[in-house]
């Protein structure tokens, strides 16, 4: 055999081998891209379709494309009211240099802008709310959920009481909550707002459940020769706690994290509406109340935003149990 | 000397269960001298890991007790090391951290920061783990988990040294590696060692005396059977010594014919085959 022909085998090999890849990128692609957007696309227009046979009090069911415009339009009004109060801002510090000028010694104040919030403002004074709500439940539900794990009697006597609290709805808790927080939240200057409080409290007080049960759980079931380990070592309990339960728990205290979150975001929305927190729930609320012809494309917009931050919270829960797992190898999904 | 070191008296053990409590042991007794190799053998669920767990004060005595160097035993401590059939390391430490924290719980107040890691570098390298010391157990192969237990074991400087089954999970190479390291630093350290074991060769080529257990319920001691052979030992060289056979052949005689699996207990007339040996094999005849 010649080398030429050798050669042009070769050749021919690597086009095959350039063919294989192509085809195999070709799928990765196909998984990773196209049958998502596929879905997306097919799911636009069955909603279009929808949308123009539905008719309400207050017009047409918004469809894609007035969903696309009334989101175009909420960013305008927050570039607007931005502007707004930078020119209110601008015009005090006018007025108080020309005050200077004139008197050295005058008083000059700087008001703060009360302009109405914008949706931007709404959306991060919600995930505000949640982180703080969230954080309460979470520095209560681990603690709790460790004695009960690691204590069959403190369980016992605790279960009922958890099995009792876990189905119950936001918005039972919330008159309460409302009331308990107005009669003992009593300060002539306070730090944070009523309805602040009230959503904050009953995010925490639903999103509690997750995270103990995960917990309980997870630290119930330890490995037999680790706890047999620290007897024979005789641990401390912080030591104990520390150096095997915490590490053992991780991934069902995470699961229980997730859940929790994922809990806390949707009955801050309902939360919201009720207690009137400036957040997205009561921009729903507003909005409904308002009745225009825009308003219901507003919601939407608000449901979809709900949606994408409910996703983007869970895969950032997702990023921090990668983090602080010890296992590697594990899959998280 | 002959003073004795870990004293085993009277031991029986009962379990609740729903209806009559189970009767695990009975009148175990048995005296250990200093730096003695025990093995204990026996079939499967004929207790020889709830006389170990009772020894490591795991386990409390429903009768009689434990005396180690003249004081009772009655709760676990870091003088009754157990190294776990399953390695039991954790798998969010490294080997290192794992063995420190067996370390600083023994020798926090009398060794020095400088000195307590040295000490663990010390046994590492006395397993020859001391290349993989900060490795994960998870990215360890299971023989050299088990050697990492090992040494977090040694390098609580026991009174007791108790292994449970050490290699019953390991393939046939790697444990005749590690009954040969385990070997070495028992001739080098004199640690007192009570093993439990399903292997009848390792039984002979390791200790000093075998303890044979009787079936259950309420098992008990059958025989102790002294193995006088000279020590270094070499595995190659006993393969054919005709008295390391014939020890062999007690232990496997108690085994097999006096004290045939409890499972094929209903067919007694049935010959010895490598049926009725495996457990799983005729459980089912049994039930």
């Amino acid at each position: 055999m010649s080398t030429a022909t050798i050669t042009s085998k070769i050749a021919k090999l690597q086009s095959l081998i350039t063919v294989a890849n192509l085809i195999s990128g070709l799928e990765k692609m196909v998984k990773t891209a196209v049958l998502p957007l596929t879905g997306i696309v097919m799911f636009l227009f069955l909603w279009q379709v929808t949308a123009s046979n539905i008719v309400t009090s207050l017009g047409q069911f918004p469809g894609p494309g007035d969903v696309w415009t009334q989101s175009k339009t909420l960013i305008e009004e927050h570039h607007a009211e931005r502007d707004k109060a930078d020119a209110f801002y601008a015009r005090q510090e006018v007025r108080n240099a020309k005050k200077l000028a004139k008197n050295p010694d005058a008083k000059v104040k700087i008001r703060p802008y009360t302009g109405k919030a914008t949706y931007f403002d709404q959306i991060f004074t919600s995930l505000y709310t949640v982180a703080f709500g969230f954080l309460i439940a979470t520095l209560v539900a681990i603690p709790l959920g460790i004695v009960c794990g690691l204590s069959e009697r403190v369980y016992r006597a605790v279960n009922p009481i958890i099995q009792t609290f876990k189905p119950v709805s936001p918005l039972a808790w919330l008159p309460l909550v409302t009331m308990v927080v107005s009669a003992l939240y009593v300060s002539d200057d306070p730090y944070f707002e009523k309805a602040f409080l009230t959503s904050a409290f009953t995010v925490a007080l639903c999103c509690l459940w997750p995270t103990v049960v995960n917990t309980i759980v997870g630290v119930a079931s330890i490995d037999r020769d680790l706890i047999d380990v620290s007897r024979v070592l005789r641990l401390s309990w912080p030591v104990y706690i520390k150096t095997i339960v915490i590490p053992s728990a991780t991934p069902l205290i995470f699961t229980g994290l997730r859940l929790s979150l994922a809990t806390g975001w949707m009955v801050l929305i309902a939360a919201e509406m009720l207690a009137q927190n400036p957040g997205l729930g009561k921009f729903i609320w507003d909005e409904f109340q308002n009745g225009s012809s825009s308003s219901l494309g507003r919601i939407m917009v608000a449901v979809i935003t709900i949606g994408i931050i409910g996703f983007i919270l869970d895969r950032l829960m997702l990023a921090l149990q990668k983090r602080v797992s010890w296992d590697k190898q594990a899959i998280f999904r | 000397m002959q003073k004795n070191y870990l004293e085993i008296s009277q031991v029986g053990i009962e379990f609740p269960t729903e209806g009559e409590p189970f009767r695990a042991l009975q009148n175990v007794n048995l005296s250990i001298q200093q730096g003695e190799f025990i093995s204990l053998i026996g079939h499967s669920g004929c207790g020889k890991s709830t006389v170990l767990n009772i020894i490591a004060g795991l386990y409390q005595a429903t009768e009689g007790g434990i005396i180690l160097e003249g004081r009772e035993v009655d709760e676990p401590g870091p003088d009754r090391a157990v190294v776990f059939q399953n390695h039991a390391l954790l798998p969010w430490l490294t080997v290192y951290q794992n063995v420190e924290l067996a370390v600083k719980c023994v020798f926090r107040k009398t060794k020095t920061k400088a000195e307590i890691r040295e000490w663990i570098e010390h046994n590492l390298s006395l397993v020859h783990m001391d290349h993989a010391m900060h490795k994960r157990p998870g990215e360890i192969s299971g023989g050299m988990k088990q050697r990492v237990g090992i040494a977090r074991c040694l390098a609580m400087q026991p009174k007791v040294l108790l292994m449970d089954e050490p290699f019953g999970a390991l393939d046939a190479l790697t444990r005749a590696h590690l009954q040969d390291s385990l070997m070495e630093i028992q001739n080098r350290l004199g640690n007192t060692v009570v093993m439990i074991t399903h292997d009848v060769d390792e039984a002979v080529l390791l200790s000093d005396r075998i303890v044979m257990m009787t079936n259950g319920p309420a098992a008990s001691i059958g025989e102790v059977l002294d193995i006088n052979l000279p020590r270094p030992r070499d595995r190659l060289s006993l393969a054919e010594d005709p008295e390391f056979n014939a020890y062999r052949q007690q232990v496997l005689r108690f085994l097999y014919e006096k004290q045939k699996n409890p499972a094929s207990k209903p067919k007694p007339a049935a010959p010895v085959t490598a049926q009725s040996v495996s457990d799983s094999g005729s459980a089912s005849e049994a039930a």
